[in-house]
């Protein structure tokens, strides 16, 4: 039983993570119709982003709140600038394009990324800054609360919430529904659709950019295809709560991780990956909407 | 001078020629009916209009260039519409749909004592001001779209076939409330096939056939043409 319980603590943990990352996959998908493979890359480039910030300013030994804080920051602002760029450049040209050649070319710009950061980085692995002490917070009989996990949890909630309040309060969140149901008749309201479809990759890039460095906390090896698995988990996330359903993101994302987790923890970690393309079979072959998705089946 | 006047209107989808060179032009005050057979390029005038295609030739509202303005902003400008299909945003609910409608204004008074003016005008809305506009019958949904294009506080409203679909008391409700905003001074163009309602609620009217303006007069005079009387009231 104390098992069962540390394992749900590791898995919500590492399913908050997928979530944070599936979130950009669903709002973009929501936003345009189309699967933004860099998503992963972007991802990649937030660790290296809070990576080098530590680096300059001597901070990658001393772990603490204000650390955490600055690597969030400024891992969410190079996400950010590049998840624009990515749009702005390679997405926005194609907007009346088919459909394939926006897809192919999200997987041209993954590719760029990935590559480019290996010249760049160098293709062995780094050692990602201490932010929390890796101590044990609070323990509960054999269960253990350690402060890695307890961080990810409270920075992941305050993300979901944020992000929460931003859609549905929010003028810019509001357009960003319209536009996702319905950009004709948005824009013919008064909402920027190029404005809306910025700022949606600005908030699923931040949101990859926290989930790096969190991820980052918990693993600390970071390397220039660090974004391949866990994208495709999260992309996987997203499919299984229904890509482009928000709520639904948040729920496949954990449903994902504590999954990983107990597939790991009572079968064999030889499936830990595997796991995730049995979940994307069985959801493409009985529900592909998705759990909340709408029952439609869409074309991609 | 009129409130707006088009102009040698073009629209070419891929190679499709949608509009074929339309001229037309509304007075302040007019209800004019733009009528036409499935597939005439009625929605697509008003698209160009609003700029959610693009086109060729003249459209200019109280003296200003649309051709110039970019679509979201013609709103400013004082256009709205209520676009084909009603274009409600379905999960949102109807007081949200409403707000949707004064997204770019900033005259936050005015705005409230046009959101109170809508829902006087449609009862049946605020009944169901929370209600999600996805579950709103079809006659409720083309109420809030109206509703919300009023809500743009425009100076022409652009109505794309509000009775579609509807059952014939609704539509007679519908078309209360064009009699009704006209009478307040709102200038309103008036996109239907069914052209009995539509010409009957006009000052004047035009044929659209294929792209291409075919008659045009008041609709008293239309209503009695043996052309109009054989193609589109069946008689
Ligand atoms: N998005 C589109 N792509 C290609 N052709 C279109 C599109 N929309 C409309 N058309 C064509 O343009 C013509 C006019 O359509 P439309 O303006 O919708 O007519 P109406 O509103 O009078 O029924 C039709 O032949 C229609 O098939
Ligand atoms: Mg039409």
């Amino acid at each position: 039983m104390q098992d069962f319980l540390q394992h749900m603590i590791n898995g919500l943990s590492l399913g908050s993570i997928y979530a944070l990352i599936a979130l950009g996959y669903t709002m973009v998908y929501g936003i345009l119709q189309m699967i933004n493979f860099a998503h992963s890359d972007v991802y990649m480039i937030g660790a290296f982003a809070a990576f080098y910030t530590a680096r300059i300013l001597g901070i990658e030994n001393s772990p603490g709140f204000s650390t955490l804080i600055i690597l969030l920051i400024s891992s969410m602002v190079a996400c950010s600038l590049l998840g624009l760029a990515i749009e702005r450049f390679a997405y926005r040209p194609l907007r009346k394009a088919p459909k394939l050649n926006i897809l192919i070319t999200a997987i041209g710009v993954s590719l760029l990324l990935e590559y480019s950061s290996q010249i760049l980085f160098g293709a062995d692995p780094k050692v990602f800054p201490e932010i929390m002490q890796d101590s044990v917070l609070a323990e509960f009989g054999l269960v253990q609360l350690k402060i890695s996990d307890i961080t990810v949890l409270g920075v992941s909630v305050v993300a979901m919430l944020a992000l929460n309040y931003i859609i549905q309060k929010t003028k810019i969140g509001k357009a960003m529904r319209a536009v996702s149901v319905n950009a004709r008749v948005a824009s013919m309201l008064g909402v920027n659709v190029n404005t809306v479809i910025s700022m949606t990759f600005v908030v699923g890039s931040s949101l990859a950019g926290i989930g790096s460095v969190l991820v980052g906390m918990k693993y600390p090896k970071i390397d220039p295809l660090m974004g391949m698995m866990i994208g495709l988990k999260a992309f996987v996330a997203a499919v299984l709560g229904g890509i482009g359903n928000i709520m639904g993101a948040v729920l496949g994302g954990l449903l994902m991780g504590l999954s990983e987790e107990y597939v790991v923890a009572y079968f064999s970690s030889t499936y830990r990956d595997a796991l995730a393309f049995g979940i994307l079979i069985l959801v493409l072959i009985f529900r592909p909407s998705g759990l909340l998705g709408k029952s439609s089946v869409e074309k991609v | 001078m009129s409130l707006l006047q088009v102009e040698n209107l073009n629209v070419y989808y891929g190679a499709i020629h949608a509009l074929k060179g339309i001229s037309f032009h509304i007075n302040e005050g007019e209800v004019v009916s733009l009528i036409g057979a499935n597939g005439a390029g009625k929605t697509t005038t008003l698209r160009a209009i609003s700029g959610l295609v693009d086109s060729t030739g003249g459209m200019i509202l109280r003296g200003e260039d649309l051709q110039k303005i970019p679509a979201h902003k013609r709103v400013l400008h004082g256009l709205a519409q209520s676009p084909e299909g009603r274009g409600v945003f379905p999960q949102m609910s109807v007081q949200e749909n409403l707000e949707m409608g004064a997204y770019s204004r900033k005259d936050k008074e005015q705005i409230k004592k046009d959101y109170d003016y809508c829902l006087t005008l449609f009862p049946r809305l605020k009944e169901r001001l929370w209600q999600m506009a996805g579950t709103l019958s079809g006659g409720e949904q083309q109420m809030l779209a109206i509703a919300r294009a009023l809500m743009c506080k425009p100076k022409i409203l652009l109505l794309d076939e509000p009775s579609l679909g509807l059952a014939p008391l609704i539509v007679a409700q519908i078309f209360d409330i064009i009699k009704t905003l006209n009478s307040q001074g709102m200038t309103i163009l008036l996109v239907e096939q069914n052209a009995r309602m539509a010409l009957k609620a006009a000052h004047r009217a035009y044929v659209l056939e294929t792209g291409t303006i075919t008659l045009e007069g008041k609709g008293s005079d239309l209503l009695n043409n043996d052309d109009v009387r054989r193609s589109y009231l069946g008689v």
